[in-house]
């Protein structure tokens, strides 16, 4: 029995899409048209919406403040995906070198840190990165040891190796591990958040890669490195991309981590969005902020996208060029 | 072949990377300092362990009362969410593969787009239709917010199953005299039930784990469990609490994961 296009398949099609379709358009796409529509209006002092339409808060972003804070969000994103890739790349070749049978207890190794409440993680990494915690206090004394070390030196390689600018006779700044608050913790804590996001797509591609072209490589006189680089990178391609979308869309909606971590010196644009509409009411301001956000990110979604279906239109010419080469006589 | 050694050492040192934290965690929940979580004092003089934390979580003392009722209110939201967010999304998943019209492809659209929605995005436009609408926010707004992000990922998770589902199963069941809704619930169903359970579990952690969309929907005093945690970080004189009540839920997820595996072990053998 195939569904007709008959009455009653109509019907089944509308009660079967109804629940669906309604929600999602209700408390979905109905929001963020409002939220759309925000940002083509101008905001009144006590925390409303102005009546008449303009371009007022699309112009407001141009000032210093908002900017910045927009290449900033960029930037760490950019970073965080650079550095959960790199680090997947040689995870995920590893895991997927190893034998059938103790992968899926890897995976689940990886997996088991991130069934704790992610708050709690980032709570745990704020509390290590505090002035007080132990990051601190482990540098402090490694300091100590430095120092104690030193004054064992006999005077004659003391001297040298201040003078060489390898010691100083200054004390060491005891504060230089206090990452909390700054960009190098929201970076770190990002890359500690999203790293399975990046992680997974690139394992399940490097397990189906065929690992005996590799060898193949070698015997052809590539080093391991340069076999790695143009042989299996390039193989897992599809993964490399599904793992830096993962990354980068949540890390440019970030909001969390540099609330907890950033402080005053790392506001990104989710904390901006955050402080204009529950803080200042400034709910044209948030919405722009938002719009933007969202382009930001449907942006690559789209390049994506597009490149995929350029890959396969490429590969059925490839596949159907073959064929022709096949037929005898044939004129390609 | 000449073993690399490069790739193993960046996995151990990754897991490494992944772990200190988890431990950490665990550790905090035994501190005697409730708020700097420290284990020795300045002069490097231990302070001991205690399971003072654990003790006043199981009694449920007053000091840790508003850390429990978010807890419970968490459970209770993303128990609810689930749910709901299973039956729409099963039905969605249904529709979306069993036709291939115009309204399908808006369905699909709008389905997929939450996926790579920012949450915050999806909390302040929830946030701006509530205002607008008059809605007073607390646990109502909260339920329907979750239920939102949560219908996509059953879609998609339900959607996969469908795929490899042999229809000519269900036509068997026609052709023996099976009436649509009996075919439905006697055969589609069991068999779409491991991807409806997935989807399931997946909504779960999603919604247990929310903050963003959370802090934007909950309005004034209502708080789940990781907007009570985020709230905390400022000012509060038992933090051990937040992460002994952590460890308690990792090693239940544990034990559940660990029985669940078992099970499904039991029935493909």
């Amino acid at each position: 029995m195939k569904p007709s296009n008959t009455r009653k398949g109509f019907f089944a099609e509308g009660v079967l899409t109804a629940p669906s379709f309604l929600w999602l358009a209700l408390f979905f796409a109905v929001p963020t048209l409002i939220v759309v529509s925000f940002t083509f209006h101008g905001h009144t002092p006590n925390g409303g919406v102005a009546e008449s339409w303009s371009l007022v808060t699309w112009r407001a972003l141009a000032d210093p403040d908002y900017p910045s804070i927009i290449w900033r969000t960029l930037r760490i994103s950019v970073e965080v995906t650079l550095w959960c890739i790199l680090l997947s790349l040689p995870c995920a070749y590893a895991i997927a070198r190893m034998d059938k049978r103790r992968r899926p207890l890897i995976a689940a190794a990886i997996m088991l840190p991130f069934w704790t409440s992610f708050v709690v993680r980032v709570f745990a990494w704020r509390t290590m990165l505090h002035p007080d915690g132990w990051l601190q206090s482990c540098y402090l004394s490694y300091l100590r040891c430095c120092e104690w070390l030193f004054n064992c030196l006999p005077a004659f390689l003391q001297h040298a190796l201040t003078g060489l600018g390898l010691a100083s006779p200054e004390p060491l700044d005891p504060a230089l591990a206090t990452a909390l608050d700054s960009e190098v913790a929201v970076v770190l804590v990002s890359v500690y958040s999203f790293l399975p996001f990046a992680l997974m797509p690139i394992y399940s591609a490097a397990e189906k890669f065929d690992f005996s072209l590799m060898e193949a490589a070698r015997d052809l006189g590539a080093n391991s490195f340069y076999a790695f680089r143009k042989i299996f990178v390039p193989c897992i391609r599809q993964g490399i991309v599904s793992a830096v979308l993962m990354v980068f869309i949540p890390a440019i909606g970030s909001y969390v981590i540099p609330q907890m971590l950033g402080g005053t010196n790392c506001v990104l644009i989710g904390n901006k969005i955050f402080m204009r509409a529950i803080q200042n009411r400034n709910i044209p301001h948030a919405s722009a902020l938002a719009t933007l956000m969202a382009v930001s990110v449907l942006v690559p979604m789209a390049l994506t996208v597009w490149w995929r279906a350029r890959q396969k239109a490429r590969d059925k010419k490839k596949a159907d060029i073959g064929m022709a080469a096949q037929i005898p006589g044939a004129t390609v | 072949m000449k073993k690399s050694f490069f790739a193993p050492t960046v996995l151990g040192l990754v897991l490494l990377f992944l772990y200190i934290p988890i431990l950490l965690v665990i550790a905090y929940g035994f501190s005697t300092d409730g708020i700097s979580m420290r284990f020795f004092d300045a002069d490097g003089h231990f302070l001991g362990f205690t399971f003072k934390w654990y003790k006043q979580l199981f009694t449920g003392v007053y000091s840790v009362r508003s850390l429990l009722d978010s807890f419970w209110l968490s459970l209770e939201i993303a128990g609810i969410a689930t749910v709901v967010s299973c039956a729409i999304g099963t039905t969605a998943a249904l529709a979306l593969h069993r036709w291939k019209s115009r309204l399908q492809t808006v369905h699909y659209a709008l389905v997929y787009t939450p996926l790579v929605m920012p949450d915050i995005l999806i909390g302040i436009s929830l946030l701006m239709l509530f205002v607008a609408c008059r809605v007073e926010c607390g646990f109502w707004t909260i339920l329907i917010a979750h239920i939102t992000f949560c219908v996509s990922y059953v879609v998609m998770t339900v959607l996969a199953r469908l795929q490899d589902f042999d229809r000519s199963i269900i036509e068997a069941a026609y052709d023996l005299g099976a009436s649509p809704l009996y075919a439905f619930f006697k055969v589609e169903l069991p068999i779409l039930m491991p991807g409806i359970v997935a989807g399931g579990l997946l909504a779960f952690t999603l919604s247990i784990d929310d903050v963003v969309i959370t802090a934007f929907v909950n309005g004034a005093g209502t708080n789940t469990f990781p907007t009570y945690v985020s709230s905390m970080v400022k000012h509060s004189k038992n933090l051990p609490a937040v992460f002994a009540l952590s460890t308690v839920m990792l090693i239940a997820t544990c034990v559940l994961a660990g029985i669940s595996r078992m099970i499904s072990k039991r029935h493909s053998a």
